[in-house]
């Protein structure tokens, strides 16, 4: 059981690692994130009070586009090269392989995103009473959406422009996500709690974090017969 | 090692055709089979079936009196496959895509096979031993020059690599001499001949001459099912002796 956890870890430290060596991928999502954000100024105009009313869902939206960015890689790439049998021929089972990948993916593409995302809101002018609980909707929800992301990309491996496809299947799946997270920006920022949102949110990465390793592992052994 | 492989009427089945039929092979300890046949006839499908990556479509595949389906995972361990597509990544050196190898497969069931002590799991025993399968394979000129400098026949070299870390004893090798030089096919035949003397097995696929010393031969063309691509009324077919089924009688055009 100890030597599974620490191929596992081995696994994801592989990921990172691509991921760092290869640079665009690490900080595009990232990028993608403040530009598409900041974008909204220029087109809504720059009244502050608009800015902040629409900050919650500018930011969350933001958020989801850019960590689907990034989606279309997470097994083609190792499908296309070999790499994904050898995983699986390593001893691991493919659910553990699909959960180190979307845990790698996270970890590139999530956990900078919550970096970035309060120099954003400031940009935004988003309220001072919201800053906390958009790094803790961050941190709840963007786990929720690479996993149910990496069903999304499993599911088109294999297949031709998989990327627009992984849009097509993932955004309507992904967006409670951004219900809940949204709402309980709202609720802190009109000085309510925040902490039934939160709570959903929660449910809501607990349901996927071993229901969408399943899922996708049943589609990668699809694209590896 | 006293591992048996075995297979009893082995049919694969991809999407509406039948691939082959009724196959049957076993393999005794440091066995050797070389799976000959033309294109299309199976021996890649063949390959994956037995690392357990497809599933039979009819018949059984046996491991030492076990059947490999009961524990997939457990078999994927006892599995190197080494197929068209090298895993090569661009972006990782010669060394750094052995060691992150190393770490990934199961080492303790190769400690334990080796008997060789707990500390072969650590980082410089990893490190240690990937050093020495670049060399058998004389890459170790090449161990930081990234993947994607490589060429095909070092791409090949460094899949093949891979054999040697950890211990398996099961090697399925898919066409391993393409885009090898003569000198690196000598160390790849002296590699099957190491683990062949340890009790290990190898199955691999071919097309050119060259073959391991008393291995065992299986023309995939003698199980070809007449009629390629239908269905199969007469099982008989996938029997048959080779008699009037070399060549390409009996196989239609494909789908």
């Amino acid at each position: 059981m100890r030597l599974a956890m620490r191929q596992w870890m081995h696994l994801v430290g592989r990921d990172v690692g691509l991921a760092i060596r290869q640079g665009s991928d690490a900080t595009m999502a990232v990028f993608f994130f403040v530009l598409a954000a900041m974008l909204f100024p220029f087109g809504v105009g720059p009244e502050p009070n608009i800015l902040a009313r629409i900050a919650p869902g500018i930011l969350w939206v933001s958020a989801l586009l850019a960590t689907l960015l990034s989606l279309d890689r997470l097994f083609q790439a190792d499908h296309d090269d070999g790499s994904l049998e050898q995983l699986w021929l390593a001893g691991l089972p493919l659910e553990a392989v699909a959960l180190a990948k979307t845990t790698a993916h996270w970890l590139i593409t999530g956990l900078p995103l919550m970096v970035a995302a309060p120099l954003v809101a400031i940009g935004l002018n988003l309220g001072s009473e919201g800053f906390g609980v958009l790094v803790l909707s961050l941190l709840l929800g963007t786990p929720a959406l690479s996993l149910i992301g990496s069903v999304g990309a499993a599911l088109t491996v294999g297949a031709r422009r998989g990327g627009v496809l992984i849009a097509l299947l993932v955004l309507p799946l992904e967006v409670p996500v951004l219900i809940f997270a949204t709402g309980a920006m709202d609720q802190a920022l009109a000085g309510l709690a925040a902490r039934s949102h939160l709570m959903l949110l929660g449910a809501i990465l607990a349901a996927a974090l071993p229901l969408a390793p399943l899922a996708a592992a049943a589609a990668l052994r699809q694209a590896l017969e | 090692m006293t591992e048996r492989f075995e297979g009893a009427d082995v049919t694969c089945r991809r999407g509406n055709r039948l691939v082959f039929a009724g196959l049957d092979f076993a393999l005794p300890p440091g066995g050797a089979l070389v799976l000959t046949g033309a294109n299309g006839t199976g021996k890649t499908s063949l390959l994956r079936l037995m690392a357990g990556l497809l599933p039979p479509w009819r018949g059984r595949l046996g491991w030492s009196g076990g059947t490999i389906a009961d524990d997939l995972d457990h078999h994927h361990r006892r599995v190197r496959l080494i197929g068209h597509l090298d895993a090569v990544k661009p972006g990782l050196t010669a060394l750094e895509t052995l060691c992150a190898w190393g770490h990934l497969v199961d080492r303790a069931g190769a400690a334990n096979r080796s008997g060789a002590g707990a500390d072969a799991d650590t980082e410089s025993g990893v490190m240690t031993q990937a050093e020495s399968a670049l060399a058998w394979f004389g890459l170790e000129p090449l161990a930081e020059v990234p993947g994607r400098y490589l060429s095909a026949g070092q791409k090949r070299r460094l899949a093949l690599a891979r054999l040697l870390m950890g211990a398996a004893p099961l090697w399925l090798l898919d066409e391993p001499s393409n885009a090898l030089d003569r000198a690196a096919l000598g160390r790849l035949e002296a590699a099957i001949a190491r683990h062949r003397g340890s009790g290990g097995l190898v199955v691999l696929s071919t097309h050119a001459d060259w073959r391991p010393p008393d291995a065992l031969t299986l023309d995939l063309n003698r199980f070809q099912v007449a009629g390629a691509g239908g269905w199969a009324a007469d099982w008989s077919v996938g029997a048959g002796t080779g008699a009037g089924a070399d060549a390409d009688a009996g196989k239609g055009p494909r789908p």
